[in-house]
């Protein structure tokens, strides 16, 4: 069979938050089939896949070791009357919904960004604002094909579930996915139905998202974790204005929701997908997104919000993908990079929210607006980051001091409270807490003495977290 | 490996005996650091460097011994502390042997100096980097001087051999750029150490914990080149700009 695929090249590779490149050789195939191949034949002591690079960290990319480049494997099947389609595993979720809207389906579960691949998706067990209600990607994958070191294997739920969940969420460890069949949404409409409030504290909007949140099928937080200009408050608590959020809740639009006149043009046989419309210079000095420029970021953001507004029609990516507008925005960060830190936490641990933000804003570490969320019930997958409770995201840049060691601490206030730290997110945990965060890591580890028994399937992340 | 801050979990010191290393080890170790391989010459100083290692928490720590007189043996023992770590995510280069003015008019003390502060340092470079290329990432720290960048009479021997090992890592940072493999050089001012024991202080001196908190700070910040204390960047910027007959006459 003649060889379709790109020459392998060196190259170096980071994460979307730039920091730690390492230099592997990079591989992309133009069919599935080959990876099978080269999982049986690799001679290199490592392989990974990697779909679009959007992990923050270091899961997508192998020192000195083979990287598997998913991003040819664009295909995608015709969508049946359940709204099942199979898909190729380096599929966009921007290409799907572009193929898939017009005909009446949109995604599942959708996180913050289009441009990530199914497998990816898959390999973090990624969730979106909906995720109280709906579960993460993987509660919609009916089926998936995992190539490993010992064979091809098509997997399901009730089909050797074990590889199944544990290749969700499993951090590409398990397996490459190299096709996956997906339950998409009905939806008639390219619009939302949006309920918008403003809290001036974070009781009050974590209060309201739990009494709430069970009405709507989406719902996130932005909590301001800057405050005003940074300033702390003497003696402890947060300084004014950190901690204020504004609470976005809501659902796809119907056709009835909409005004006759935009009606043409809402319906979902119209349906446009926008582009970027901006992209940051290759360029950037460092420097450029600190304490005053966050604040001064976060101030606006607020104010702009409205205190109340309800039943407001908004354009699907506004809602769902306000950052997609701006290609390349990590760069905006400098040449050092930054992080995401993202944990989750049980429901009764809301303090540990508490206390995240109040450390950020007390170590005057710029951070930008946080994404808080509450959680819906765990899927099974062992290494699958969402927990019921609640979830805090928030970037931070690397280079002022002491932001790893206040991370550090954070960390443990997390595990203690029995919370976990986010995977994909993550570029700097200590190997001795993934364990207590993560305890079913041995049935991880179990389905991969059995898939991959050589243990070529390696990360710069599980090296540095000794996950295999 | 490394993580976003540039904090290794293992580290390969070559000269690990040096108070400024073992500074180094314990502040790697406080962070994030589990396996440490120290190579030096005195079998004594190794065990003792490796207790405090030890104590400070590495898990895993192990000794190799060379002379720094012994270019020949200089890639045998590179290749020894790499396997001792498995893979070395950061290789601290801390040796070098000072000068002293009654050392001036010996050629084979002139060629000892010249020896463990220049060639075995370039020559275990070399092999670092090409192991480090071979793993696809990694650091290299290379302990040079203040003294490298404007020499003096007191310990000329020692400062050219240095002020050629920093320009040699200059080079071998631009060599590596693109392979995943960084080189920082660190310059301090004197530090009062077992080296410099018996002679009088100096102007922009430092302590070994100002370096190990500099060379920390410089792992996060990826800088080519770590100044201790930063204002000797500026001082010896214009250090550089004095006429001989001037420099001479400056006491330190």
């Amino acid at each position: 069979m003649p060889d379709t695929s790109l020459a392998p090249a060196q190259r170096l590779l980071t994460g979307w938050g730039r920091a730690d490149a390492t230099r592997g050789l990079v591989w992309t195939p133009r069919r599935g089939e080959e990876i099978a191949e080269l999982l049986a034949n690799l001679e290199s002591a490592a392989v990974i896949p990697r779909g679009l690079g959007r992990s923050y960290g270091d899961a997508a990319q192998s020192a000195g070791g083979t990287i598997v480049d998913t991003t040819l494997l664009d295909h995608v099947g015709c969508v049946d009357a359940n709204g099942e389609v199979e898909v190729s595993a380096g599929t966009s979720l921007d290409t799907l919904v572009r193929r898939m809207l017009p005909q009446g389906w949109f995604l599942p579960v959708t996180p913050g960004t289009r441009q990530v691949t199914v497998g990816g998706a898959i390999a973090a067990d990624v969730h979106g604002k909906n995720h109280h209600a709906d579960g993460s990607f993987a509660r919609h994958v009916t089926a998936m094909t995992v190539a490993t070191p010992t064979g091809v294997h098509r997997v399901a739920p009730t089909r050797d579930p074990d590889l199944f969940w544990a290749t969700a969420g499993g951090m590409g460890l398990t397996g490459i996915v190299t096709s996956a069949r997906l339950r998409m949404l009905a939806v008639s409409t390219d619009r939302m139905l949006v309920d918008t409030d403003r809290f001036a504290d974070l009781d009050a909007v974590m209060t309201a998202m739990e009494e709430g949140d069970a009405r709507y099928r989406y719902s996130v937080a932005w909590v301001d974790c800057s405050g005003k200009a940074g300033r702390t408050r003497p003696g402890g608590g947060l300084g004014p204005g950190a901690g204020r959020a504004v609470l976005t809740r809501g659902d796809h639009a119907s056709l009835d929701d909409v005004p006759a006149p935009q009606l043409r043009r809402a319906a979902v046989a119209a349906a446009r997908v926008p582009r970027p419309h901006l992209r940051v210079p290759r360029h950037v000095p460092g420097g450029l997104l600190n304490r005053l420029s966050i604040a001064a970021f976060n101030e606006t953001w607020f104010r702009r919000a409205p205190t109340h507004r309800t039943q407001e029609l908004q354009s699907m990516w506004k809602f769902f993908h306000p950052l997609d507008g701006v290609a390349e925005w990590n760069r905006l960060y400098g040449p050092l990079g930054f992080l995401q830190y993202q944990f989750a936490v049980p429901p009764g641990r809301g303090d540990v929210v508490h206390t995240a933000i109040q450390t950020l804003s007390s170590h005057r570490i710029p951070a930008f607006l946080a994404v808080l969320k509450r959680f819906g019930p765990s899927s099974p997958g062992p290494l699958s980051f969402p927990m019921p409770g609640w979830t805090l995201a928030l970037d931070v840049p690397i280079g002022p001091d002491g932001v790893g060691r206040c991370l550090d601490r954070l960390d443990e206030v997390v595990a203690e409270a029995g919370g976990r730290v986010y995977l994909a997110k993550d570029s700097r945990l200590r190997p001795d807490v993934v364990p207590i965060m993560y305890p079913r890591l041995e049935e991880l580890r179990a389905v991969r003495r059995r898939v991959d028994p050589r243990g070529i399937l390696r990360s710069d992340l599980a090296r540095r977290l000794d996950l295999c | 490996m490394l993580d976003a801050f540039g904090q290794p979990q293992s580290v390969v010191v070559l000269g690990g005996t040096s108070d400024l290393a073992g500074a180094i080890v314990e502040a790697l170790v406080r962070r994030r650091c589990r396996t440490v391989v120290l190579a030096g010459r005195d079998d004594q100083r190794l065990g003792a460097a490796a207790t405090a290692a030890t104590a400070t928490g590495a898990q895993h720590v192990s000794t190799v011994r060379f002379d720094a007189l012994d270019i020949a043996g200089a890639v045998a023992t590179v290749d020894d502390a790499f396997d001792a770590a498995g893979a070395a995510d950061l290789v601290l280069l801390a040796v070098g042997v000072l000068s002293h003015e009654r050392d001036e008019l010996d050629p084979e003390r002139t060629a000892e100096v010249v020896t463990a502060t220049y060639s075995w340092p370039a020559t275990a470079l070399t092999r670092a980097a090409a192991r480090l290329r071979e793993q696809g990432y990694g650091r290299i720290v290379v302990l040079s001087s203040v003294a490298a960048m404007r020499v003096r009479r007191q310990n000329f021997v020692y400062a050219s051999a240095k002020a050629g090992l920093d320009a040699f890592s200059i080079g071998l940072s631009e060599a590596l750029r693109g392979t995943g493999v960084a080189v920082q050089i660190v310059r301090p001012g004197r530090v009062p150490t077992k080296m410099t024991e018996g002679l009088p202080s100096a102007p922009m001196s430092s302590t070994p914990g100002a370096v190990a908190d500099a060379v920390m700070a410089g792992l996060e910040s990826g800088a080519p080149v770590i100044w201790v204390p930063p204002a000797a960047r500026w001082a010896m910027g214009l250090a550089r700009l004095v006429p001989q007959a001037l420099w001479r006459r400056i006491p330190g």
